[in-house]
């Protein structure tokens, strides 16, 4: 397993209140993520966390207003040909969340398929192309595939619908899929089978995912590590078995708390948090959690946290972990 | 929360009569208004086409008749105070009324799609700079406007009337396809195709447009209606060429011979309710467009409030 | 639902219907239950179960083209259904409310909420200015809200003081049943969390019975006592929340809760349950389940099943039918009619 993309100090802020105010939003503030091949990644948070704008920085819908991203060891800022960044977005595709808003209505689901191949693999003539179509389709667990490919996209369903966003993002050859919260919007019993697909791709096709998600439960079920942003950072990183059964950061261990599992009991200990997830304008330095966080020491309004290492390859930002984490030593 | 409930279908393919093609036409015939536009549209297009079936005056120009004759069997609507056969006149006209209305509507429509859908989609500067010429256009009162140009430019030919129609009428459709495609630009299907690495100028040819027809016929429409009033109203004021033939002339020259006081009334009435019509039949098809693309607007029969009796 | 006190919503063999230009979808199909005193009933489903549409239907909130073709809400003896609309604007409010989905859309964007407040409490009884604001101040503090925020519009609000308002507006009357349209779906999950938890706590204060939709099965683990599991406009499953939970008899509720992966315990591959909801348009002929169900039977596809009981809950499933040839059904009657 090699490294794929890693970004370093990855920020992104806008602008707002109005043409002449000077506010801006920090919506994406220092993030080092790192992503390695035959890997699914998760990257966890609520609305307003920063994750969907990390997938468009990923996806360079955005430029980084700080910060780079490197892929293949190659920083994006070099790609200025449109050559160049049409490789990477034939490399990097994004899944995105609404699956009726996703696909053109006004064609049939493959056009969008015959696109990408036309714009990123100018090597194939017509048939091959028709037929690499047809295998994408197929891959994604739809069947028959070309009988699906001529319909339009109110004849099917929202999972098939996903499964064809699946589609025309394989059919690029892709390095690593970018998905934008793909099941939030489908329906409980039909989440699973888009997870086991995303799951079939990473083994059969050996394309990393980076799988940005509110839902915790699913985030453990498919990914192999797991990030928990709040507020724009990152507050922890690690395998995810390890991040779920010992979580350092108190965000996560909330996150954790409030999560509805029918097979256990109501724990009626947990805090009844009522706090938001913030907005973050112009913030001031210190942790963005320390509002609501039931550890927060002096230290925590002071000093904005970075990610340390706290287990193998488990990272927090947390001021208070850490001297957690000292005494069980 | 009285959405529709609709569902994935099995595997089996649609039947063929939900496919979009035969759709429209179908639901155009099941339409009431869009019928009657629609019929009203195809008689004055018939009119248009072959009006020597209509009539058998060669030339409705010449004073080939009596003057102020009433309507007969020989003159169906009687003569002009020059002696032409009023009905000859109408069936011929209809021929230019129908081409400014259509050609004024399809170039208005044109601009009105390359101002409106690029200043939504290239944003920034140049939304600004397109939509403010849009607004300057919108608020200039058109009337004096057009007999401005009308007059600046001459004699009145049908290119003139075009050109000052086609001037005078994009702004209104630009700023509606405008919002139309603001709204659109966050489609995610928008956001793949630029994700994929598509070019602006192709996402806005062949992504956008495409899912505004309705829309866009809706414009034309309304723009080919715009057309027909107005440039009756231009030829009525005697701003077009008063030798064509057409609606417009003939309210000209029957308002000029003083028609209606001089007991040839049907010389006014008639090209008027020409008029009136060609404007109502597209109207309808308007109408009829926006309840067939958007279901929402169709009318719903509310049933009597039934009473339902509990099961013992 | 228990014998001794008398149900304060009975619901019998409801049936809502949306016209169309064919013959008419049946978006609600022969549902019963009952809703005691201070109950929290849970109903659950997913995308086009009809869920919604029911809720909708027993609040008398239904426009064409839907109808309630057949049936009974039976509130406090009275049938809802029969009622004219000004007998029901007597009912409305003050016994019965309503949260919907979402409080940014229910809200009236140019209101403060302290004018809304006031116009709900203007719609249905005659108050003084004085009254209205001791009643508004005293509702937002039971949701835990600074009546400070009488003042605020709901945009300057959060997303979980939004849904928290509705609910305080709910129970300007302090109604007897307060009827949930997915409340929490717009919250993230630690507002979800706190949000239930509050419910809860006012429906011990102030004793007023819950109907709670949603598509989140896990989100009223904890809280329903009651519990409807909705599929195709239909009710499959029904009964004690925890005998659901821990003993599902219908294999839709079965693979529901199979649906949901846990964040503890072993991880294991899951399937969910393949295939999509029938068309109403066309409903299948028998089980409307069967063309997705793992354990179906050849009878499945001809016979329509009825609620079976199932020790203390209701499974609408021929598996649990009783062994007898004439299944008698030990659930709310109905007439058995054949659709083509």
């Amino acid at each position: 397993m090699a490294e794929l993309l890693h970004t370093r100090g990855l920020s992104r802020h806008f602008k707002v209140g109005g043409t002449f105010s000077g506010k801006r939003l920090h919506a994406v503030d220092d993030v080092d993520l790192t992503i390695n091949t035959r890997e699914i990644v998760a990257l966890v948070g609520e609305s307003g966390s920063g994750k969907s704008t990390i997938a468009r920085l990923l996806a360079r819908v955005y430029k980084p207003t700080a910060g780079e991203i490197i892929y293949q060891g190659r920083s994006l800022e070099t790609l200025r040909h449109r050559k160049d960044l049409l490789a990477y977005r034939g490399d990097v595709p994004m899944v995105f969340q609404d699956p009726f808003s996703s696909l053109n209505p006004a064609y049939r689901v493959k056009h969008g398929i015959l696109r990408g191949l036309v714009l990123h693999r100018p090597d194939l003539n017509a048939a091959q192309r028709h037929a690499e179509a047809v295998r994408v389709v197929d891959a994604v667990g739809l069947h028959p595939a070309a009988d699906i490919l001529e319909r339009f996209p109110y004849q099917l369903s929202g999972g098939q619908r996903q499964r064809i966003g699946f589609a025309q993002a394989l059919a690029y050859r892709p390095k690593l899929i970018i998905a934008d919260e793909p099941v939030s919007m489908l329906d409980v019993s039909i989440r699973i089978g888009l997870l086991n697909v995303m799951a079939a791709l990473r083994e059969d096709e050996g394309v990393s995912i980076l799988y940005i998600t509110h839902d915790i439960a699913s985030a453990r079920y498919l990914s192999d590590r797991i990030a928990v942003m709040y507020g724009g950072h990152i507050v922890e990183t690690g395998p995810t078995e390890a991040v779920l059964s010992d979580p350092k950061h108190p965000y996560t261990q909330l996150l954790l708390s409030a999560v509805p599992d029918p097979r256990a009991p109501l724990n009626t200990e947990a805090i009844a948090d009522r706090g938001e997830p913030p907005r973050v304008v112009d913030p001031a330095p210190g942790c963005r959690f320390r509002a609501r966080c039931p550890l927060a020491i002096e230290r925590c309004g002071v000093q904005t946290p970075v990610l340390r290492e706290l287990g193998p390859a488990h990272h927090a930002a947390c001021h208070v972990a850490v001297a957690e984490d000292l005494s069980r030593a | 929360m009285t959405a529709l409930l609709t569902t994935g279908p099995a595997a089996t393919v649609e039947p063929a009569a939900r496919r979009r093609g035969g759709g429209i036409l179908h639901s155009v015939l099941r339409n009431r208004k869009a019928l009657t536009g629609l019929v009203l549209f195809v008689i004055f297009v018939v009119l248009a086409a072959v009006p020597q079936l209509f009539t058998s005056v060669a030339d409705p120009n010449k004073l080939a008749f009596a003057p102020a004759l009433p309507p007969s069997g020989e003159h169906l609507l009687g003569t002009t105070a020059l002696g032409q056969d009023i009905w000859a006149q109408l069936v011929y006209g209809t021929r230019q009324s129908l081409v400014i209305a259509l050609v004024a509507g399809f170039f208005a429509t044109v601009l009105s799609v390359l101002v409106g859908v690029s200043a939504a989609y290239l944003g920034g500067l140049a939304d600004e700079i397109l939509s403010m010429i849009t607004n300057v256009f919108l608020i200039i009162p058109t009337f004096p406007l057009i007999i401005i140009l009308a007059t600046y430019a001459g004699k009145g030919t049908l290119m003139v009337v075009l050109i000052v129609l086609v001037i005078t009428g994009w702004s209104y459709g630009a700023n509606q396809l405008r919002a139309q495609a603001l709204s659109l630009r966050n489609r995610d299907f928008l956001e793949s195709a630029r994700v994929r690495g598509e070019r602006s100028s192709y996402i806005i040819v062949a992504e956008m447009l495409p899912t505004m027809t309705s829309l866009i016929v809706a414009n034309f429409l309304g723009a080919a209606l715009y057309s027909v009033l107005t440039a009756a109203g231009l030829q009525f004021l005697g701003l077009g060429d008063p030798n064509s033939i057409s609606w417009g002339t003939m309210l000209y020259w029957s308002q000029n011979q003083q028609a209606l006081q001089s007991g040839m009334p049907l010389w006014s009435i008639a090209p008027g309710l020409c008029v009136a019509a060609l404007g109502v039949s597209f109207a309808l098809l308007n109408y009829a467009f926006d309840e067939i693309s958007n279901p929402a607007l169709r009318p719903v029969r509310r049933r009597r409030d039934r009473r339902i009796a509990s099961p013992a | 639902m228990t014998d001794e006190s008398p149900a304060l919503l009975s619901i019998r063999g409801l049936r809502v219907e949306y016209a169309t230009a064919d013959d008419p979808v049946i978006a609600v199909d022969d549902v019963s239950f009952d809703v005691g005193k201070g109950e929290f009933v849970g109903v659950v489903g997913e995308s086009g179960c009809g869920k919604s549409t029911m809720l909708f239907a027993l609040a008398r909130l239904l426009s064409p083209p839907a109808e309630i073709t057949g049936g009974s809400v039976e509130f406090r003896g009275e049938n809802l259904v029969t009622m004219t609309e000004k007998q029901l604007n007597v009912l409305r409010w003050r016994d019965f409310s309503v949260v919907m989905q979402s409080a940014m859309n229910a809200l009236n964007p140019v209101a403060s909420i302290g004018a809304q407040f006031a116009d709900a409490i203007a719609a249905h009884a005659k108050y003084s200015k004085a009254q209205v604001a001791e009643r508004s101040v005293e509702v937002l503090r039971l949701v835990g809200i600074d009546p400070i925020h009488l003042k605020s519009y709901p945009h300057q609000l959060s997303g979980g003081m939004r849904q928290r308002a509705m609910i305080a507006m709910a129970l300007l009357f302090t109604p007897d049943l307060v009827i949930m349209d997915e409340p929490t779906s717009a919250l993230d999950v630690v507002a979800q969390r706190a949000l239930m938890i509050q419910i809860r706590e006012l429906q011990a204060r102030l004793g007023f019975a819950v109907i709670f939709v949603t598509h989140d099965m896990s989100l009223v683990s904890h809280f329903s006592d009651q519990l409807l599991v909705m599929y195709a406009g239909q009710v499959v499953e029904a009964g004690p929340t925890r005998t659901v939970f821990d003993d599902p008899a219908h294999p839709y509720s079965r693979g529901l809760l199979d649906a949901f992966p846990s964040i503890r315990g072993p991880r294991v591959p899951l399937t969910g349950i393949p295939g999509s909801p029938p068309d109403l348009a066309r409903p299948p002929i028998g089980c409307r389940f069967e063309p997705r169900c793992p354990v179906a039977v050849a009878d499945c596809a001809t016979t329509r099943p009825a609620l079976y009981s199932v020790g203390p809950a209701r499974s609408r499933c021929l598996l649990n039918a009783p062994a007898s040839d004439t299944a008698s059904t030990l659930a709310s009657p109905r007439e058995e009619t054949q659709h083509g």
